[in-house]
């Protein structure tokens, strides 16, 4: 690849992914930016010309905003936790050796081989109906009463799908991180006189900062964006309406083209200062 | 202090026995070399030593108490490992206090004795670095220096300059050595380089299949191998072993004679035959010799440039004083 011949043959090669790349990511955004600026109601008169910054000034002040923003960043950072944590500690058991390992690793994996929308059906449906849900029959077994998990516990029930989707992959690409560690290093730890629990913070721990840094970037994409789950379980309600699904229920339910695309628009702002946030908290652990 | 003592010990994975009962003792202060062919038990022994594998059966004592059942860091033994185990993430001070810090030691403490090791081993320009910023060599001083600010009761080094360049391995053998005579403290030593066994050791275990084959002092070994084995384990180039017709005039099975103490002679020598590969390093030459009618090829060291070429015919002599005698069990005869 040193040629001047190779280097513009490289160009060439790549010239037509990256201008497929780029069209795929510039049309849309262009199109979202675009509409933003104007009034447009497909069932009540369609395109209606050029309003300014009306639409952006619409969407800020309508009073579920807010609430939304705070819903998206609730439900990113609670699975966000829940994930990393219990990833660590399932990769750590993982790893050890045990009978059955091959299939135990393929049953933690098949969650994220399930649809979103149908793992939060089988959520809604099996586990927290209160009359025939696993969990209602769990509460009454108990002598508690069941509880109606999608009006009562919205959020943490989201939360709960949410995370139960993503800990496959959290558990994964930890697992493989793990297997990476030198075990000699552990061993002169040992040798060095640290504790089971020292050996994790000190040795284990650090050797993990890089995985964990992918796991929380590429999950904070996919969780700002979460909406199957949402759609086919609360339908927005109970306060579990992220800026995703505001700017769903602006452009289909309330037919607003204009005033949705604003919204997208601001939900890309959301998520450059949340990637930029996490960029500045964890991204200094994969440059070295 | 550190005396160490194995009475009895084994070790099984399993069904499969590496280690059968073995006694060795290790004297305080004494350099103690395990060497052996790949798979031959050493490292596991060590690891037994250190506490990193369970015995099977058999005790350990450290200083005359029993140390069978104590965790690694209750040994009081510090390892440096064949890939250095650096921490990473830690620079090299923090990497040399961590054991220190472990310990819970006080912080003055800390920095007293880390600033001392890295005088020792020169690392003080180092000590801010990250391991991966130093080159092979200075890793392996970060690891011995890792070992030494615990003043442990014995050092056990695995392998510790095998991923080392040649030139660089022969200065840390001189180093390791140095350290040794300024520490005064025992040291185990795990190689299969018997060149690293003959110049550092004080005492030497060679080990084949988890059996010790013979304990002493390298030129003990060189002089009087206990069996063949031996024999051609120690000494470089190998020791020629010579079976048939020929051991049986010595009234032994098999015969040994080192390169070194065969001597090339213009005519009329005992044993005659044809110069295969000649290995000339200047201060000696090395032949392999075919033909010479003993069933195998004999290798001979002549000191000097010795000017002959592929094919010639060449005339051998070994010193009668310096003929080693096996028996049918491979023992030696005295």
């Amino acid at each position: 690849m040193a040629t001047k011949a190779s280097r513009s043959a490289a160009r060439l090669m790549m010239a037509p992914a990256v201008i497929l790349l780029l069209g795929w990511m510039l049309v849309p955004l262009i199109m979202t930016l675009w509409f933003s600026f104007r009034t447009y109601l497909p069932l009540r008169g369609g395109d209606q010309g050029w309003t300014g910054f009306d639409n952006y000034v619409r969407f800020v002040t309508s009073s579920a905003f807010w609430p939304a923003v705070l819903t998206t960043l609730t439900i990113v950072l609670s699975v966000l936790i829940i994930t990393v944590a219990l990833g660590v500690l399932l990769a750590l058991l993982l790893d050890k050796p045990m009978w059955g390992q091959g299939i135990v690793r393929i049953l933690v994996i098949a969650p994220f081989f399930v649809m979103p929308t149908v793992s939060a059906l089988v959520w809604k449906n099996m586990f927290m109906d209160p009359v025939n849900g696993l969990f209602a029959h769990l509460w009454r077994f108990f002598g508690a009463e069941p509880v109606s998990w999608l009006s009562d516990a919205a959020m943490p029930a989201i939360i709960m799908i949410v995370s139960w989707q993503w800990l496959p992959f959290a558990t994964l690409i930890l697992l493989t991180a793990i297997q990476s560690l030198d075990s000699e290093q552990l061993e002169a730890a040992e040798m060095d006189g640290a504790p089971t629990l020292k050996r994790f913070y000190h040795i284990i721990l650090p050797h993990l900062s890089r995985a964990i840094t992918i796991v929380i970037l590429i999950q904070t994409i996919f969780l700002l964006a979460v909406f199957a789950e949402i759609f086919v379980t609360t339908g927005g309600a109970f306060g579990t309406r992220t800026l995703s699904y505001l700017i769903f229920q602006r452009v289909l339910e309330s037919q607003n083209i204009g005033l949705g695309s604003a919204g997208g628009v601001y939900a890309i702002i959301l998520a450059n200062i949340v990637a930029i946030f996490l960029m500045r908290i964890v991204g200094k652990n994969l440059d070295n | 202090m550190g005396q160490i003592q194995l009475n009895q010990v084994t070790k099984s994975f399993g069904d499969v026995e590496v280690i059968p009962p073995l006694d060795l003792t290790i004297h305080d202060g004494e350099f103690t070399v395990f060497v052996g062919p790949s798979g031959c038990g050493k490292s596991t022994l060590l690891r037994l030593i250190a506490g990193l594998e369970d015995i099977t059966t058999g005790h350990i004592e450290i200083d005359g108490k029993d140390a069978t059942a104590l965790v690694p860091a209750k040994r009081g033994l510090a390892m440096v490992f064949q890939s250095y185990a650096l921490y990473p993430h830690m620079s090299v001070r923090k990497n040399i206090a961590f054991p220190l810090r472990m310990a819970k030691m006080p912080q003055s403490e800390i920095d007293a004795r880390v600033e001392n090791a890295a005088s020792v081993l020169n690392l003080k320009d180092y000590l801010d670095r990250r391991p991966g910023q130093l080159s092979g060599g200075q890793r392996q001083r970060v690891a011995i220096g890792r070992a030494i600010v615990r003043e442990p009761a014995a050092f056990l080094f695995d392998e510790p300059l095998s991923n080392l360049d040649a030139a660089l391995r022969v200065g840390m053998r001189m180093e390791i050595s140095e350290l040794h005579k300024k520490l005064e403290t025992t040291m185990i030593y795990v190689t299969h380089d018997q060149v690293e066994a003959m110049t550092m050791a004080d005492k030497i275990v060679v080990l084949q299949a988890g059996v010790i084959e013979q304990v002493g002092s390298p030129l003990e070994l060189y002089r009087s191998p206990r069996n063949t084995f031996v024999a051609g384990f120690i000494g470089s180039p190998k020791m020629n072993l010579i079976t048939g017709p020929e051991a049986a005039k010595h009234d032994a099975d098999t015969i040994g004679i080192r390169p070194e103490h065969i001597d090339v002679v213009e005519s009329g020598g005992t044993w005659e035959g044809t110069v295969g590969v000649a290995e000339h390093l200047g201060s000696d030459t090395f032949f392999h010799i075919h033909n010479t009618g003993l069933g195998e090829t004999i290798t001979v060291r002549a000191i000097g440039d010795v000017s002959l070429k592929h094919g010639d015919t060449i005339h051998l002599t070994p010193r009668a004083d310096e003929i080693h005698r096996f028996d049918a069990q491979g023992l030696r005869i005295a």
